[in-house]
């Protein structure tokens, strides 16, 4: 059993890393609080020093009543949406398949997983510019072998060409997670529902779907959480023009580049609520699962 | 008893799935391969798949004109630094949380895990704002503590779960022998506990390697790490294909290699020990 000694100890062991994360969401959330019932335009001449003109909830207001407010929240459901779709599908497709037995598994396991680790940054680019361009790019190219008019992708078809760059770095993180929980299923029940003549279709949805209920969940709260976020691969690809601009994106605007501190703090504190809604339900899931 | 699979279904999934992850894998392979192209190569439609005269000129190119080596050192401080401070402050904090656990304990995990999930772009502004206040602009110092902070609730839940399968008899064991706390960390706990905490190590270089909001928004000249350096390649230099292979291969190789290391550990990180 644990002594006094020991539980003191352990008190002072926790103590820099509670005070430290508490300072990181106190400090900053309270500022962003502040900011967003203040007047604060740094470019007009409002500064911290000379006190800043307390507005209520204008801010609030004028982010919601803004036009570019509701496009982006259509373009944050698109791209959120499309992405998860795609890849929660093609993940549990892609996950059957890599359960399989087959020659090289452990290879192809490698080359599913590898983009994942290409930072952001770089994949944006590289699709940007290799893939998406529509003079050198290689569907450009393929689309002349084919005879058709090469698409410039980033600007005619811009959501959809996000899309399918975030799905590229997000596919494997699904597949990896449904794989590790495909391999948790108990082989005999399937061997019993094969040899009992269920056909694959029925093993799909009564026995491995049901099995990956949770896996699909945690799947779709956690890569919602980071793809309202997503920021660098619009800020190198489109900049936020042609329908991409999230709402992540449009916060960041406000911020630095209309240097709106006020507006863009409220629409912070809206990422910051939306975020949480998600979160709650991750961390229900994630806190059952310590009392197991 | 392992299922029967006939040759036939067991060729058709290895074509189906070779074929599929060569398709995913393709843009970077792409990449790598044209970073050995001439520019005139790397946009020749057809496209060039081996036929080509391979040269290393690209990466000399980026290196000269850039100064790739300084992001590289950077990406490297950056993401070693704060996964070494992290470790730091967490491996206390997990132990104690795994070993001498109180009522409270599930809440503060929980808690710990809901600061990872505000949104940074809400705190762009109040960031910033103490950056200049404190000097810490286009600092290592400053990112390494940025990064740290976003990844220590990740560092300490991956710690917590390995911890916690940590039988506890053998530190009871150790304690009738009379093993001080000291002694009980550094001689019972420390061996069983380095596989965890290497796996937290190199799942957090990876992270901290990758991330982009932070290191864009907060670095100029002096600290920019490689996805910085990467960023501005944005236009019109990323239209030199060759060139934008050639950095953007160095910038994924290190992290790529680490990565194929992790793949089990990935799991367990990024779902917090939801999915083992």
């Amino acid at each position: 059993m644990a002594t006094d000694h020991s539980r003191s100890a352990a008190r002072l062991m926790m103590t820099p890393a509670v005070i430290l994360l508490l300072g990181w969401m106190l400090v900053p959330l309270t500022m962003t609080l502040y900011f967003s019932f203040k007047k604060y335009l740094p470019m007009r001449g409002d500064s911290l020093e000379r006190g800043l003109d307390w507005v209520g909830f204008e801010n609030y207001a004028r982010f919601i009543r803004s036009s570019s407010f509701w496009p982006s929240v259509q373009a944050t459901l698109m791209i959120v949406g499309g992405v998860l779709v795609i890849t929660v599908i093609l993940g549990i497709l892609l996950a059957i398949l890599l359960d399989q037995p087959f020659w090289g598994q452990g290879i192809v396991r490698i080359l599913v997983i590898a983009p994942f680790f290409v930072m952001p940054t770089v994949s944006a680019l590289v699709w940007k510019n290799m893939f998406m361009d529509p003079v050198n790019g290689m569907f450009a190219h393929l689309w002349r072998f084919f005879g058709a008019e090469p698409v410039s992708w980033l600007s005619d078809a811009a959501v959809p060409s996000i899309i399918l760059i975030v799905s590229w770095q997000w596919l494997p993180f699904a597949t990896l997670i449904l794989l590790t929980a495909i391999q948790s299923l108990d082989s005999e029940q399937m061997e019993a529902a094969e040899m009992d003549g269920a056909p694959v279709l029925a093993r799909f949805f009564h026995i491995i779907l049901p099995h990956l209920g949770r896996a699909i969940t945690i799947v779709i709260l956690i890569q919602t959480i980071f793809l309202l976020s997503i920021f660098a691969e619009i800020f190198v690809t489109t900049g936020g023009s042609f329908g991409t601009r999230t709402l992540t994106y449009l916060i960041f605007q406000r911020v630095v580049d209309s240097q709106n501190i006020g507006l863009g703090s409220a629409g912070g504190v809206y990422a910051i609520i939306l975020a949480n809604i998600v979160a709650i339900f991750l961390m229900r899931i994630v806190g059952n699962n310590l009392d197991r | 008893m392992a299922r029967a699979v006939t040759t036939r279904r067991k060729v058709l999934t290895t074509v189906a799935a070779w074929a599929i992850g060569l398709l995913i894998f393709f843009p970077i392979y792409w990449t790598i391969l044209t970073s050995f192209k001439t520019e005139a190569q790397a946009i020749n439609n057809p496209p060039l798949f081996f036929n080509f005269d391979w040269t290393l000129e690209n990466y000399a190119v980026v290196q000269e004109r850039s100064d790739y080596m300084r992001f590289l050192w950077n990406s490297v401080i950056l993401a070693g630094g704060s996964t070494l401070l992290g470790i730091l402050i967490a491996v206390p904090a997990a132990w104690s949380m795994a070993f001498v656990p109180s009522r409270r304990t599930k809440d503060i995990l929980l808690w710990m895990l809901s600061t990872k999930m505000l949104p940074a772009v809400g705190v762009l502004y109040p960031i910033s704002l103490l950056f200049v206040q404190f000097d810490l602009l286009d600092t290592r110092i400053g990112l390494i503590l940025v990064l740290m902070l976003i990844n220590l609730p990740i560092i300490v839940w991956m710690l917590y779960t390995y911890f916690k399968e940590i039988p506890v008899d053998i530190l009871e064991a150790a304690r009738m022998d009379g093993a001080g706390l000291t002694q009980e960390i550094l001689y019972v706990l420390t061996p069983m506990a380095v596989p965890g905490i290497a796996s937290t190590i190199l799942l957090n270089i990876i992270l901290a390697w990758n991330e982009a909001f932070w290191t864009l928004n907060l670095t100029a000249a002096n600290a920019a790490p490689l996805t910085a350096f990467i960023a501005s390649y944005s236009s019109p230099e990323g239209l030199f294909y060759a060139k934008l292979s050639a950095a953007s291969t160095m910038a994924i190789a290190p992290i790529l290699i680490l990565g194929w290391f992790s793949q089990k550990q990935l799991v367990r990180g990024l779902t917090f020990g939801a999915v083992k």
